[in-house]
Parts: structure tokens; C-alpha cells; sequence
């Protein structure tokens, strides 16, 4: 047994204790209970990393725990930790302890809606430990499959639809990264012990150039459907807008990274040839989602919308910034990842709670609510200039980080790109402020909104832990961009 | 020929005196003693199921060379007697009806003596021998599939079932004479040695193979199996639809493994074509069905395709792919059907509308209809998700560039075929009723039954040992 492993056998521990629960109370009891122990593990487990990385600089995993599970084909279950995944751990354990209080009052069904959403952080933490691509790809779908029935059961809107849409694309995605997949197993060893193993293939580096040729495309847009790659991201903005708010923070918090952290590890990582071949076709999608998803979001009217465009803009811009291939630009989409993770999960938890008051996300709707609920609104505000990337919030260093490596590049194309990626601050701070501008500072549109009431304890408590991880992020960010640096060569 | 001939072929010895114990007791027992004819019935089942795992698992051939067995060939069994008693459980209700509890005994004979004939099929050594178990494994089931006479659509399917079995019984029969006339002999390892590609052989070949792949509906042999399918009692499609498929299926495995690998350049890019069709032509018509048995008709035909694409590989893994999606197959759809049989027999009803807000109602059938689905579509957790990626692996493996364009076709028709088993899940715990099916009251032995699919479909892919024992007993060529 792993300490590792601990991470995907807490929620499964949950998912037992929830099937005994036999109220509301109890439900929120053992959520909560759960979440927690996962967010301090997850703590802990930072340190630990950070003692461990001191005693051992050298291995590019800590933490390594294999055994085999099907032997006749090779595959292991094979876990094990770097400063990045440590990361991404710690992200999806804040953002499951916030989901949870932003998701207080959950109804229907409120049991089956908690089991499910933990059943999607069972996925999520498996896929981030996993050194084994069939371990990896085993958890990506079970990350997967839960969101269709979230949205379906407990979205709003047109979630039938959105809750379709989406599944099918991203399973879609992974048909193509899963014929990746097997091509690189099968053209992983030389001598014909083919293997899943990351590290393994990586030091083999046995798959000839002609094999990474038709590999790659097909790993990138496999995980680039999740990371909202232009033209595959149409299921972003209408699942986002449909699902329920934990969701949405969970998905486009953490679930989108998936998409980033795959391309990172698998397509650029273990096909660098063809990466270096490639690359370009690839920044420009990338780049079209960038802008693409700014504009987007200035198009809509709907809080959620606006949200799940500048996600699109802002996950374009992790992919961006990995396909820039230097370890300025890798680090900075790192970064992002973790700002971006945090600050659209405040976000959506913001919109939820606005929503839930006024039941409307139309902003021609809304006004004046800075008199009406004054610390929801303020956050709104802290997490807009996060967005648009105010120095000292998390937004900030990351998008510097990326557009100081991506200028690196000496060349006309990499720098025009580039530039153009750059224009994407500016279009952001039109529709935060935007946004901001008319919802909060605006004169009250609707009366009946003077009644409502501010934010209850325990929305306080996801959005005060929200923006705290936020600000940690932009004002102490030298001992993160070193977690990450150590360990890109 | 004495008797030790004859004590080799022990799992279809033990098979045959569940056959007769069965028969005397119908034939002789007291009203009031048939009252545990059911219960009794399936102990006996059980026990025979139980034994085949502890049967002498070497390589051994009989009556010069017409009957073999060995470790493969016993798994191959074992998975089929699986599902048969899994399948005998869930027939209760059905069988207590007024007007079939009187002829409740002929179900298990019917079905037992058409599992005596796969048993056959898979282990001939000669086309005689696998010729009278396919007429023995198909005839019974046309009056299986006629059972409930007094439906129309019951006898209507049993007529169209045979004309079909007897149709593609000839043309096989048709490709095997010929086989007989350029080798000169019906034993697979002569005639395996005498191969060679000729425009003979190879027409008989394919003569040969259209018979089968009648049995195992692969398009466009599969004309028949959707009204069949949606014509005989739930628990006979069942039946059908995973005991029989597999059964060819196995069949079909060895003897392209055992006869003709001298012509796999011939049938390899046959299958190619057919593995396509069949599972995009199987998954787009299951799109629009809105009855449920039609639907998972359809399904089961798609289904056959992605068994095909382990059976052509023609390697070990290939092998072991195949038998191990079956016994995946088996659990998944038994789940399936099983829930469809208790609702359908206390309600009748048998369409998608029928089951919306199911969830609500009978939140247990609900959930093991949604994990089968999950299954049948090859999401993780159940065994679906890894019996689908051997096969693909298996597919694969041979490093071909077609190959991969072929896995890569059948993992976009995943995608498809997820659309529609979201649907029958979107019915069940998303779209509202206003009338939704009662509370029901499941009978225990169904109740067993689909515990024990749900079991399956959790344990079987996830720990390992089934997958590996598997690999270990499959060759390829």
C-alpha cells in the first residue's frame, strides 16, 4: 500500500459511507468530513513531497509505487508524484472541499448528486498519480462519465442537450488519444516488451519519427477536446452554463486541466519529435481559442456563458504555452492551470450563489448589487481582476510567465502568435469589466432584488478559501514556479 | 471404442445426465413434487456448472480425433454454463405463468440440448462432428423461440428463425462438401495440412463462413435477428443473444485458427469489411429503435463486431480477447435483459417511454440497468471498459496500419453506440413521468441473477485473475 494510493481511497471510502446515509445532514456531514481530510492530506502530502524532493533531487518521480495488474499485456498499476501533479492534487482537493459548500442545498436527489461528484474526484485524483498510460486512461473516463448525469439530473437550462453534447465529445476525444495510446505502447520498446509506463517510454525514446507522425496529432486533439482546443471546445460553454455551480466548478477547475496535464505528459513528452514538427499547426488553434474565447465572451449575456468563453480563452492559453516547448512558457502553463483552476472555480461558485438568489444570469438583468450583497460582489471583483490579470493575484503570473517564454522564440511566427495571444488581456479586462461594471456597480434593475440577503456561513467558507488560495498564488508564486521548474529538463 | 473413449468427453457426459435426471423427474414426479421442479432444476444446473470447473484440463483427443478437448476448450464451456444458469434463474417468473408452467420442463430440455450441441461445435475435430452439434444447437432453439405460441410474434419469429438456421445450415453444409472434394478428408489437421489457396477452397471457405456468420447475425447476414430477437420471450433473446453468438463465435475461432490459417490472407480482409459494417450498421439502426428489445437487438449485433475484431487477429491475445469479451458480454447483457424480464413481466411494457423516471420508482433495477449499459458502452469501473480495450489491443497488435484504421473506426462507433445507451439511462433517471411503472416486486431468483451479473461486471475486469487464467489457456496460430 502507497500513500499515494490514499488519494483515490478516500473518496471511494466516501462513496461507501455515503450509500449508509439516510439524510441531508448526514450527507453534508460526510462530504465534508471527507473533503477535508483529502484537502489536509493533500497539505501534508506537499510537505512531504518538498522533504522528499530535497532528499532525492535527482529521480524525476517520488513516491513510485508499481505492481503489475495484467501481466500477459504489461500493464501495471503504477503511480507516482512530481512538483506538477503535486499541484494539480492539491487544486482538485480545494476546489472538492469549496464544491461541496457551494452546494449546500443541493435537491433533488441530494445523496445520489454528492456520490457521483465523488466518484468524479476519484477519476481526477487517479489521473493526476497515474504513471501508467492504461491506469491514466482508465481514470480519465471515469472522470468522465459522472458529468453526464450531474448536468442531466442537476444542471439548468437546455441540460439535456448540453449534458449529451458533452459526453459525446469528450468520449469522442478519447477515441482518438486512445488509438494514441496504443500506438505509442505498441511502437514503445524495441525488443518487443512493449510497456504503458511513462517514464519507461520516455527513456526508451524507441518510437520512430514516421510512428510519432500520425501519434501525436492524434494524443494532442484526444486531450485537447477537454482542454477546450478551437474547434472542439463547442461542448465548453453550453455544459458549463448547464451544469449545477459544484459542477462547473469542478469541471472547468479541474477537469479542463486534465486536458492540459495529458498533452503536457503524454503528447509533448513522449513524442517530442513530432512535437517539434507540429507544434505549429497546433498554436494556431490554440491561438484562434485564446482570442476566439475572449470574444466569446463578450458576445454573451449570460453570467455563466461570459465565464465558459474566457475558460475556452484561458484554457487555450495553457495549451499555448506547453506547444511554446521552453520551460519558461511550460511553467507559466502550469501556473495558469492552478490560477486558471482557482479563480474560474470562484468564479462559477460567485455565479451560483448570485443565481440562486435572483434566479436570473442575464446581466441586463442584474444591477446594483454591491449595495444588495456586498461580500459576494466584492469577491466578484476579486475575481475579475484575478482574470484579467491584476499584479498580486494569480492571474498575473501566470500569463507573464507564458508570454515571456513564448517571446523567447526568435522567430517571426512563434513572436507574431505571441503578440496576437497578448491581445487576449485586453479583451478580457473589456468583458470583466464589463461584466463587473454593469451587475454590481450599476443602478438596481429590479426591485425585488433589494430584499435579497448576502452570502450564509458556508458560502463564506468556499469563497473566502477560494480567493485565499487565489492571492496565495499571485503573492507568493517563487516557491510554486520552482516546485514546477525542477521538474521540467 | 470403449468406455474410456467415451469418459473423456466429460463435461457433455455430466451435461447429458442433468438431461435425463430432469426428463424422469418431469416424466414422474407427482403434481405436488413438480413444486420444486424449478429450484431443482437449477441446483442440478449449478452442480454440472460447478464440476466442468475441475474437469482435467489437458489436451486430449477422442474417437481418432473427432472430438477434442482441452484447456481452452473447457473455459470456453465454463463461460457458456455461466451464463446458461444465470439465464435459467431469470426464466422463473416467466416459466410460473398459467400458461406456460406445463411445459416449463421442455424449456430446460430445449435449452440444455442445444448446450450439448455448442459443446460439440467447440470441441470437433472434424466437420461431421461440428455439423451435428450446429443442427443440434440450432433446430431446439427454434421452438424456444416459439414458445410462447399463442403470441403472434412469438411463432412468427420461430418460423423465421428456421428458415434461416435450415438456410445457412445448407450453405454451409454446401461450402463443407466442397472443402471434402479438394482435401479429401474432414479431420482439421489433415485438412489443415492438404490447404492450400485455391479458387476451390477458397470459394468453399467462404461458403462455409457465410453459414456461420449467419449464427453469429453479422451484417449482412443479420437480416433475421432483429424481429427474432423482439419476437421470442425475453429470456429466449437472452439466450440467443449471448449463449448462441458466443458459442459460433468460439466455434468460428478455432476452426480459422485450427483449418485455415493458410488462407488468412483471404479471410482476414473479408472480416475487415464485416467487422465494419456490422458494427456501424448495427449501431446506427439501434439509434432510432424505441423498443427496448429491439434496441439491445441491434446492439447485440454492433456487439458481434467488436468480438470479430479480436477473432482475426489470429494470435493468442486474439484468442484470449475474445473469450474473455464474451464472458464480459454475457454478464452485461444478462443485467440488461434481466431487468427488462421483470418489468415485462409484470407490466408488459416494454418500450424506452415506458421506463422513464424509473429511477424513482424501483431505484435498484434502475441502477443495474444503468451499470449494464456502462458496460455494453465500455465505460470504466465495469468490465466492459476492459474487455473492449484487449479486444482493440488484440486488434492491434500485428502493428498492420489497417488495423489501426479499423480500431479507430470502431472506437468512433463507440462513441455512437454511447448515445443510445445514455438514452435508455437519460429515460430512467432524467426524463419525467406522470405515470412512471410501480414499485415493483422483482422475484428472488431474478433477484440472484442480476446480483450476480452486477458482481460480474464490477469483479470481472477490474481484478485480474480472470483476464490472466484466460491468457494462459488461448494459442493462436
Amino acid at each position: 500500500m502507497n500513500i499515494l494510493s490514499l488519494f483515490v481511497l478516500i473518496p471511494v471510502l466516501m462513496l461507501i459511507a455515503f450509500l449508509f446515509c439516510k439524510n441531508i445532514k448526514q450527507v453534508r456531514t460526510v462530504a465534508v468530513i471527507g473533503t477535508a481530510i483529502e484537502l489536509i492530506f493533500s497539505v501534508v502530502f506537499l510537505f512531504m513531497f518538498l522533504g522528499a524532493r530535497e532528499a532525492d533531487p535527482s529521480s524525476a518521480m517520488l513516491f513510485q509505487y508499481d505492481v503489475v495488474w495484467f501481466k500477459a499485456l504489461n500493464i501495471h498499476y503504477a503511480v507516482g508524484v512530481d512538483g506538477i501533479s503535486v499541484l494539480m492534487l492539491l487544486l482538485t482537493a480545494i476546489i472538492m472541499f469549496t464544491g461541496v459548500f457551494a452546494s449546500w442545498n443541493m435537491d433533488p436527489l441530494p445523496k445520489d448528486f454528492f456520490m457521483w461528484l465523488t466518484l468524479l474526484a476519484v477519476g481526477v485524483y487517479g489521473f493526476f498519480i497515474s504513471l501508467d498510460m492504461f491506469t491514466m486512461f482508465f481514470f480519465y473516463e471515469i472522470a468522465l462519465i459522472p458529468m453526464y448525469l450531474l448536468i442531466g439530473l442537476w444542471g439548468t437550462g437546455k441540460k439535456e442537450y448540453s449534458a449529451m453534447k458533452l459526453t459525446l465529445m469528450l468520449m469522442g476525444g478519447s477515441a482518438f488519444l486512445l488509438v494514441g495510446i496504443f500506438g505509442i505502447y505498441f511502437n514503445s520498446s524495441v525488443t518487443g516488451e512493449y510497456t504503458f509506463n511513462i517514464l519507461q517510454i520516455a527513456q526508451n525514446s524507441a518510437i520512430p519519427v514516421e510512428a510519432q507522425r500520425w501519434i501525436f496529432p492524434l494524443t494532442f486533439l484526444g486531450f485537447g477536446v477537454l482542454g477546450a482546443l478551437f474547434p472542439f471546445h463547442t461542448w465548453s460553454p453550453d455544459g458549463h452554463a448547464s451544469a449545477p455551480t459544484a459542477v462547473s466548478m469542478l469541471h472547468a477547475g479541474v477537469l479542463m486541466k486534465l486536458g492540459g496535464y495529458g498533452c503536457f505528459r503524454i503528447a509533448m513528452h513522449l513524442l517530442p519529435q513530432a512535437a517539434n514538427e507540429l507544434s505549429w499547426i497546433f498554436l494556431i488553434l490554440t491561438g484562434i481559442s485564446v482570442v476566439y474565447g475572449a470574444f466569446g465572451a463578450i458576445a454573451q449575456n449570460d453570467l455563466k456563458y461570459i465565464n465558459a468563453y474566457s475558460s475556452v480563452s484561458h484554457c487555450g492559453l495553457v495549451l499555448f504555452a506547453i506547444l511554446m516547448m521552453n520551460n519558461t512558457a511550460t511553467t507559466g502553463a502550469i501556473m495558469q492551470m492552478l490560477s486558471h483552476g482557482l479563480m474560474t472555480a470562484l468564479f462559477f461558485a460567485l455565479i451560483g450563489m448570485i443565481y440562486g438568489r435572483t434566479h436570473t444570469r442575464d446581466i441586463r438583468q442584474l444591477g446594483g448589487l454591491m449595495k444588495i450583497m456586498p461580500f459576494l460582489s466584492v469577491c466578484y471583483v476579486i475575481a475579475g481582476l484575478a482574470s484579467l490579470g491584476l499584479p498580486g493575484l494569480s492571474g498575473f503570473v501566470a500569463e507573464m510567465t507564458i508570454f515571456v517564454g513564448s517571446f523567447q522564440h526568435q522567430d517571426m511566427f512563434h513572436r507574431v502568435l505571441t503578440v496576437m495571444a497578448c491581445s487576449s488581456i485586453v479583451i478580457t479586462a473589456v468583458y470583466i469589466l464589463k461584466v463587473v461594471g454593469k451587475i454590481l456597480y450599476g443602478p438596481v434593475v429590479d426591485d425585488h432584488h433589494l430584499e435579497l440577503t448576502d452570502a450564509v456561513w458556508y458560502e463564506k467558507v468556499a469563497v473566502v478559501g477560494l480567493v485565499l488560495s487565489v492571492a496565495g498564488v499571485g503573492l507568493f508564486p517563487g516557491w510554486i514556479s520552482n516546485l514546477i521548474h525542477t521538474c521540467l529538463h | 471404442m470403449n468406455l474410456s473413449n467415451y469418459l473423456l468427453m466429460k463435461p457433455e457426459l455430466s451435461l447429458i445426465a442433468v438431461f435425463l435426471l430432469l426428463i424422469f423427474y418431469d416424466l414422474f414426479a407427482s403434481d405436488n413434487a413438480k413444486k420444486y421442479y424449478f429450484p431443482i432444476a437449477c441446483l442440478l444446473f449449478l452442480v454440472h456448472t460447478v464440476y466442468c470447473f475441475f474437469i482435467n484440463k489437458d489436451v486430449l483427443t477422442t474417437f481418432g480425433g473427432m472430438y477434442v478437448t482441452g484447456a481452452a476448450q473447457i473455459t470456453m464451456k465454463c463461460v457458456l454454463n455461466i451464463g446458461v444458469f444465470l439465464i435459467f434463474l431469470q426464466a422463473n417468473e416467466w416459466l410460473k405463468k398459467p400458461e406456460s408452467i406445463f411445459k416449463r420442463g421442455e424449456f430446460f430440455m430445449l435449452t440444455i440440448l442445444t448446450l450439448l450441441g455448442m459443446y460439440l461445435m467447440i470441441s470437433s475435430g472434424s466437420f461431421m462432428i461440428f455439423y451435428i452439434g450446429l443442427e443440434m444447437a440450432s433446430l431446439p432453439v427454434a421452438a424456444l423461440v416459439a414458445f410462447d405460441k399463442y403470441k403472434n410474434n412469438s411463432a412468427e419469429a420461430g418460423a423465421k428463425y428456421i428458415f434461416n438456421a435450415i438456410f445457412s445450415s445448407a450453405i454451409m453444409v454446401f461450402g463443407i462438401s466442397f472443402l471434402y472434394g479438394a482435401c479429401g478428408t474432414l479431420y482439421f489437421d489433415d485438412m489443415f495440412q492438404s490447404i492450400y489457396s485455391s479458387p476451390l477452397i477458397i470459394m468453399a471457405m467462404i461458403f462455409f463462413l457465410s453459414g456461420l456468420f449467419f449464427k453469429i447475425s453479422l451484417v449482412p447476414f443479420h437480416l433475421w435477428a432483429p424481429d427474432v430477437y423482439q419476437g421470442a420471450p425475453t429470456n429466449v433473446t437472452l439466450y440467443l443473444s449471448t449463449i448462441s453468438k458466443g458459442a459460433a463465435v468460439f466455434a468460428l475461432m478455432i476452426i480459422l485458427y485450427k483449418v485455415f490459417p493458410a488462407l488468412a490472407g483471404v479471410w482476414q480482409p473479408i472480416i475487415w469489411i464485416l467487422i465494419l459494417l456490422t458494427i456501424t450498421i448495427g449501431n446506427l439502426f439501434a439509434l432510432r429503435q424505441k423498443n427496448l428489445k429491439r434496441l439491445l437487438a441491434f446492439s447485440s449485433i454492433s456487439q458481434a463486431g467488436y468480438i470479430m475484431l479480436s477473432v482475426f487477429s489470429g494470435s493468442s491475445a486474439g484468442m484470449a480477447a475474445t473469450i474473455f469479451y464474451v464472458f464480459v458480454y454475457v454478464f452485461s447483457n444478462l443485467a440488461a435483459f434481466g431487468v427488462i424480464s421483470a418489468i415485462e413481466n409484470k407490466t408488459g411494457k416494454v418500450n424506452m417511454d415506458d421506463y422513464n423516471g424509473l429511477y424513482l420508482t424501483n431505484p435498484k433495477l434502475a441502477l443495474v440497468m444503468m451499470i449494464s449499459m456502462f458496460s455494453l458502452g465500455g465505460i470504466p469501473f465495469t468490465a466492459g471498459f476492459f474487455s473492449k480495450l484487449f479486444v482493440f489491443m488484440a486488434a492491434m497488435e500485428s502493428g498492420n496500419p489497417w488495423n489501426t484504421v479499423l480500431v479507430f473506426l470502431a472506437l468512433v462507433n463507440t462513441v455512437v453506440s454511447l448515445y443510445y445507451y445514455l438514452l435508455v439511462v437519460k429515460a430512467m433517471f432524467i426524463n419525467k413521468n406522470n405515470s412512471p411503472i410501480e414499485t415493483l416486486n422483482t422475484d428472488s431468483y431474478l433477484k440472484i441473477s442480476l446480483v450476480a451479473s452486477v458482481v460480474g461486471i464490477f469483479c470481472i475486469g477490474v481484478i485480474n485473475c480472470f483476464y490472466d487464467y484466460i491468457n494462459t489457456v488461448s494459442f493462436g496460430f
